[in-house]
């Protein structure tokens, strides 16, 4: 059983045949696939293919399950709900809801509206870009499953917690009046969607997604090439390296900025990991890509006021910082 | 026939216009196709799943890119 689980791994996952038939080819044109050039790549094409065939079959099952939780059937299951049971569901949801920076804020209002609880909106908002079910089994290729499961924990204790918190301030004078005022509309009605609905669905959903993140994904790789064979070992180890106890919040600075998808962000990660730089600093930068990008919180001021921004924005750092702290000291135990 | 687009904006919208501006012709209708981007505007509407579809003022589909054959179908239903 645990050879299956680690040869699924390893040629599945990390796809280590695709690494030796593109190191051969490399070999025959002659280009050394173990030299500076010849690794980067080596690297770059490995990467690249892989994570498209990984990205595109993992879309497209993610998405038939997907089309099952339609936002407002999310919205409908979380509806009269109070209390822990709902943040957590709410954040539970979140993982599977069919979810694009450009509906966020749409989904926002429509769930403030339905008069669902503040707390089990952002429960809900948090959790729906940072954990991703495709990212997190692109990840474990990367880190391992204890690890990629236990970030599928934190991820979804995060959205909790930050939805629990937010919901004990009553922020609720804090959101734009427009939001409340805005009609409730109940989706599409009509039959079922089926089988082959569902599947025409999926085919939408990989080529809109494919299509709308590969230049992210290049470029990932491209710095994640440039950090597996250009960056000195040195230099990582000064910056991020295990013993640092800022490389955590570090990461989280240097990841806000940066706007990209969790797929582009996971080529920076392998490398990462491949330096050795702890895990939880790794993993603080993802989701400081993905919880924290600049564009969607421009995009939630027009709904919410300030202050109550800036507290979500609070929330979420510090909730990442700690899920970096926690990983950096859990994964040596993990390993063990 | 007033035909209007919600959403902010993202390619999934931009191919719904596309193809609604498609339908038009295909079922032989006059109109306009208008986006709306403004979130007050698309709250305004009750859609939570962009992009949605309205046909003269009344919600048809939300988070759907519907092919031109299927908006016309529409429209002469």
């Amino acid at each position: 059983m645990r050879d299956v689980f680690s040869w699924f791994n390893d040629q599945i996952l990390r796809m280590e045949w695709l690494s030796d038939l593109v190191a051969a080819m490399l070999t025959a044109i002659g280009i050394d696939p173990l030299g500076r050039w010849g690794g980067s790549l080596h690297f770059f094409a490995y990467d690249v293919i892989k994570i498209l065939i990984l990205l595109g079959s993992m879309i497209f099952a993610l998405s038939y399950v997907q089309s099952y939780f339609p936002p407002e059937r999310s919205r409908a299951i979380l509806g009269g709900r109070r209390g822990l049971g709902a943040l957590t569901l709410a954040a539970l949801l979140g993982t599977v809801t069919p979810f694009c920076s450009c509906s966020s804020i749409p989904l926002f209002i429509g769930f403030v509206a339905a008069g669902l609880p503040l707390g089990v909106t952002f429960a809900f908002l948090i959790s729906s870009p940072l954990v991703d079910l495709a990212s997190v089994i692109l990840l474990a290729g990367i880190i391992g499953w204890p690890a990629a499961l236990a970030y599928v924990v934190l991820g979804v204790v995060l959205a909790v917690a930050g939805g629990a918190l937010i919901g004990a301030i009553h922020m609720e004078s804090e959101v734009e009046p427009f939001v409340y005022a805005a009609p409730v509309h109940n989706g599409d009605p009509g039959a079922p969607l089926t089988r082959r609905m569902r599947l025409a669905y999926a085919r939408e959903q990989l080529v809109d997604i494919v299509g709308r993140v590969w230049p992210y994904v290049l470029i990932g790789v491209a710095v994640g090439a440039l950090i597996h064979n250009w960056i000195p070992q040195a230099l990582i180890d000064g910056v991020l390296g295990q013993d640092k106890w800022w490389a955590v919040p570090l990461a989280v600075v240097a990841g806000v900025p940066v706007y990209a998808d969790i797929f582009g962000t996971l080529p920076v990660a392998e490398a990462l990991v491949g330096k050795g730089v702890g895990t939880g600093t790794v993993l603080a930068f993802m989701m400081a890509v993905t919880a924290l990008s600049l564009p969607s919180l421009i995009l939630l001021r027009r709904v919410v006021r300030m202050r109550l921004l800036t507290l979500f924005v609070a929330i979420v750092t510090v909730g990442i910082i700690l899920t970096g702290y926690v990983f950096n000291a859990l994964i040596p135990l993990l390993m063990a | 026939m007033q035909i209007k687009i919600l959403g902010s904006g993202c390619r999934k919208c931009q191919t719904l216009a596309a193809n609604a501006e498609a339908a038009l012709a295909q079922a032989g209708r006059t109109g306009e196709v208008s986006k709306v981007t403004d979130f007050a505007q698309i709250a305004a509407y009750g859609v939570m799943s962009t992009p949605a579809l309205v046909i003269d003022e009344k919600v048809v589909t939300s988070g759907k890119v519907l092919s031109a054959d299927e908006i016309a179908a529409l429209m002469n239903g």
